[in-house]
């Protein structure tokens, strides 16, 4: 039975400010809901899903998954191992798309990942090769993979080997090449393509050596530590990055291959601040894949762009994609490079934010700040704002600044339709002409139709009868 | 015999000063001999091993190394219950630190309640969006009171069955009026404390009977508006059902008073036969024919608590004579209008409206009537787009100068409610609105005034100014109603 009539009065007043007054007026402790109307056209979706017995306990469900995950570095395999892709099979960032939509830095890099698997003599004779139908594509998402910007992992390429010790399951990331003219960025200058050659015969079989020589690296209790340090996981993972030195240092070290390559392996992590982001995004996927799959619930899990469009997936709709075309970042610009050079928003790193991290632990990163407006306060304004769509708070990435209070996770759809707030996304902005490179960081949002198209999927999921489970 | 736990837990991190503060509190904690909470780095595990623990092999430096050794299981039990408190992320409520941002208020009910804790959700937000926010209050554990309208049924039947599952409350949709732990809601009243309970269907009609309670002296311990179609059969009485047990278990409730229009046959029988079950007594004030008019329902709960039936305060105009022509209504209050209905209806004969008693007695609201007519303003189909009569009274007042010129007026009755929520001095309008009617056919007028002495907009001289203009003001509907009919000697 209600306890109504037992309570001290607490009246928490969604609507006509003269009504919360009015009960204020009579000495009643009133809270305030700053309520707006929802998304246009998704008030009778909203009804039918938030009327949907199975949300609550499946929302739940795919939380307490979500949260209970962890992440081990176990192993570094090529992907024609790890994945079994074969020559000719590439994997890419974002949602499925073709050689005819695939943007600049997205075409970039498939050029220099074919020169780099020698399908082709150089980016022109591979562009030809695409066009003529030469390549196979399919997202990194659909085989338990993440890829950085464009994202691109050919079979000689070596990835990272994530797993969940509880479940076993196994997510993949490739090796992070630094900052600058990289493949991920769609350069394919032979730089670029000298460094894929060297990651792939030095830098993944060492680090291959000493992950098996010193047992498994716990990515999840970095994640923990460095959001404590600083990090965001997403555009800054520099404690990240030096505490995964440090584990695996001493089995580095001890390894049969030549010191020079030891040291080269040392200085390449040392010097590139974003090398843990290849690690916090399948951290980050093995938590949401485990969410996967959850009739009823209403939680995403992924957020993935291709540079033309932006792609969400949903715990109650499988692996179906909503998508809708990709908003370009806003932000700070490298060199003499302007808001004109930048291609519409490109990754699978948004996995950071849909797990609670990058723009959603923006408070926990004040050396970033310039992105997002440029005080502390903005940044903790950033987080905070989050909560009002996320289900829950993660237990592990706690914020100090926020007195300790759990990041934002857990994206609702439709939290999302109701307040019109959309996820912030923290992110590297890619030169739209392929083969440039990185022309900046900033801020990004999915575009808005995602959220009402994933609802409108999961309104016509709750209406349809049970289907066996 | 000591008793001890020594676990590593992996993934969880927190910094060491962190860590030496839970340490140094769990140390502190009654019963407890050591501990040591710290990351297992090679430094800790051998402080811990110096101590006599022995840590799990295999800690590494990311794993969190909690060792405690009490005197007894109960001990040991509190004090690693302590560590993991400490621990734990804080929730939500805590980040009230945090630097200079200004706090952006919650945007959705479920998220004010996460920040700033459980209450009763109040909302009024146009009717085809409250279920997203009553749907938050339910799944936080929350009565929830609605006073919006124009919530499909089947949404109300939803939230319903949903609040009796969890035990919960729902008041309304289209709830106007509330008083819980002493406070007003929606548009309401202050009144002192006291043995009734109310369970209303009806806003307006709760209000009168409040009111008269007020006069009579005796106070309300709670008013749960059901919302006006909780007695159909398609809602079946849910809300109420539940407001009955509830105020039947309140200890502060001596007595329940029921009001609504007539409901359904089945819905009224359930509510007859759990009221029958229950340890307080209850009485209905049903509005309709052949039922009791709100006043005598509350004169007959007086009687039942052995309280005095006062003279229910009125404050008469000059003398005036009956009157040739017709009786015309313009109610704020539909259950006010309701009852005027049945009671001149009884006396007149046929009384035409837009919330006719009768279908055959339908007006359309805008036409004027050529027999005797009220209008309820409050009826959806007049405040789309704008306020409440009983906040907006403009609506009415053309109403009152186009009756005022029709002259087969003969008789104008009018509610006025105050309270919350409602219109903070309506006399300053109605009174000079009055003046020129009366300027100008000299119709008699009669004002039914619902309010307390408490009330914000201060009864006595809201009825002194309409007195003033030569309007016959009465606390009870049921009385102005009668005085009007007694002044009409025949149609025209």
């Amino acid at each position: 039975m209600t306890d109504l009539l037992r309570r001290e009065p607490h009246v928490i007043s969604a609507g006509l400010e003269l009504l919360a007054g009015a009960a204020e007026g009579q000495a009643a402790r009133v809270t305030r809901v700053d309520w707006k109307p929802p998304m246009p056209g998704t008030e009778s979706d909203l009804v039918r899903v938030l009327a949907d017995r199975r949300r609550a306990a499946a929302n739940a469900l795919a939380i307490r998954r979500m949260l209970a995950a962890r992440a081990q570095l176990v192993d570094l395999l090529p992907a024609r191992d790890a994945l079994g892709l074969r020559p000719g099979e590439f994997l890419h960032a974002g949602p499925p798309t073709s050689w005819e939509r695939a943007a600049g830095p997205l075409r970039g890099a498939l050029m220099g990942a074919a020169v780099f698997e020698g399908l082709a003599a150089d980016p022109q004779a591979a562009a030809a090769v695409a066009e003529r139908g030469g390549f196979a594509l399919d997202p990194c998402h659909a085989h338990h993979a993440v890829g950085p910007m464009a994202g691109v992992i050919s079979p000689s390429m070596w990835l990272f080997v994530l797993e969940d010790p509880a479940s076993g399951r196994r997510a993949y990331c490739s090796l992070n090449e630094g900052l600058g003219k990289v493949l991920r960025y769609g350069a394919y200058s032979p730089e670029v393509i000298d460094r894929l050659r060297w990651m792939a015969s030095v830098l993944g079989p060492l680090l291959q050596a000493a992950v098996r020589a010193g047992g498994p690296v716990d990515v999840t209790a970095i994640l923990a530590q460095m959001v404590q340090m600083g990090d965001e996981a997403h555009n800054r993972n520099r404690t990240g990055t030096l505490m995964l030195l440090r584990d695996v240092l001493p089995s580095l070290v001890a390894t049969s291959f030549p010191a020079s390559d030891v040291s080269r392996t040392v200085s390449f992590i040392g010097g590139n601040d974003h090398f843990f982001l290849n690690l916090a995004m399948p951290a980050c996927k093995l938590a949401l894949d485990a969410a996967r799959d959850v009739r009823g619930s209403t939680m995403v899990v992924a957020m993935a762009r291709n540079g033309t469009d932006f792609g969400i997936q949903v715990a109650g709709t499988g692996d179906q994609w909503f998508t809708a075309p990709a908003l370009t970042p806003r932000g700070l610009f490298l060199g003499d490079y302007g808001p004109a050079d930048a291609n519409p928003d490109i990754g699978d790193s948004a996995i950071t934010e849909t797990a609670g991290l990058g723009g959603f632990a923006m408070a926990a990163a004040p050396a970033i700040v310039r992105l997002v407006g440029g005080s502390v306060a903005d940044a903790l304004a950033a987080t905070r704002r989050m909560y009002e769509i996320t289900l829950a708070e993660h237990p592990l990435f706690q914020v100090p600044a926020l007195d300790f209070r759990g990041t934002p996770a857990g994206i609702d759809v439709t939290l999302v339709a109701r307040t019109g707030i959309l996820p912030q996304i923290n992110t590297g902005m890619a030169g739209k002409v392929a083969g440039t490179g990185q022309v900046g960081a900033g801020l990004v949002t999915p575009p808005a139709e995602v959220f009402p198209a994933a609802l409108r999927a999961l309104a016509e999921a709750a209406a349809a009868p049970a289907e066996p489970a | 015999m000591s008793v001890e736990r020594v676990e590593a837990r992996a993934g969880a991190y927190a910094d060491s000063v962190t860590l030496m503060q839970v340490s140094a509190d769990a140390r502190r904690a009654d019963g407890v001999e050591a501990a040591v909470i710290a990351m297992a780095t090679d430094l800790n595990v051998s402080m811990a091993v110096a101590m006599g623990f022995r840590p799990p092999p295999g800690a590494s430096q990311n794993d969190l190394l909690i060792a405690i050794r009490a005197h007894d299981g109960r001990a040991l039990a509190a004090a690693a219950a302590e560590v993991d408190a400490a621990l734990a992320g804080r929730p939500g409520r805590a980040a009230a630190g945090g630097g200079t941002a200004p706090f952006e208020s919650p945007r959705t009910t479920g998220s004010a309640i996460r920040t700033d804790g459980q209450g009763l959700v109040l909302i009024s937000v146009p009717g085809r969006y409250a279920f997203a926010e009553a749907i938050d209050a339910l799944d936080a554990g929350c009565d929830v009171m609605i006073f919006s309208d124009n919530m499909p049924i089947e949404q109300e039947v939803r939230l319903k069955d949903l609040a009796a599952e969890r035990g919960l409350l729902v008041l309304g949709p289209d709830c106007g009026t509330a008083i819980v732990g002493g406070v007003g809601l929606g548009f309401s009243h202050t009144v002192e404390p006291g043995p009734v309970g109310l369970v209303a269907a009806s806003g307006t009609g709760a209000q009168q009977v409040l009111c008269l309670l007020a006069h009579a002296g005796v106070g309300v311990s709670a008013t749960l508006g059901v919302g006006g179609r909780d007695l159909s059969a398609e809602v079946g009485g849910r809300s109420a059902l539940a407001a009955l047990a509830a105020l039947d278990d309140d200890p502060a409730t001596d007595l329940i008073l029921v009001i609504s229009k007539p409901p359904a046959p089945l819905v009224a029988r359930q509510l007859r036969e759990l009221a029958a079950t229950l340890a307080t007594p209850v009485e209905f004030a049903l509005v309709g024919r052949g039922e009791p008019d709100l006043t005598a329902a509350t004169e007959r709960a007086l009687r039942t608590l052995g309280r005095a039936v006062p003279a229910w305060p009125r404050w008469p105009a000059h003398r005036d004579g009956p009157r040739n022509g017709l009786l015309r209504g313009l109610f704020a209050g539909g259950t006010l209008c309701d009852e005027a209905m049945v009671i001149a209806s009884q006396r007149l004969g046929r009384v035409e409206s837009n919330i006719p008693l009768d279908p055959a007695w339908h007006l359309d609201p805008h036409a004027v009537a050529s027999t005797h007519a009220m209008i309820d303003f409050g009826d959806d189909q007049l405040t789309a787009g704008r306020a409440h009569p009983m906040i907006d009274q403009s609506l009415r007042l053309e109403r009152l100068a186009a009756q005022a010129r029709d002259p087969a007026t003969a008789i104008i009755l009018l509610d006025v409610v105050l309270g919350h929520g409602a219109h903070p001095d309506p006399a300053a309008e109605l009174a000079p609105a009055i003046a020129a009617a009366r300027g100008r056919s000299d119709p008699l007028v009669v004002v039914s005034l619902i309010g307390t002495e408490s009330d914000p907009q201060d009864l006595r001289r809201q009825a002194r100014a309409l007195q003033a203009v030569g309007a016959h003001v009465f606390a009870s509907n049921a009385q102005a109603t009668r005085f009007a009919c007694d002044h009409i000697t025949r149609a025209p």
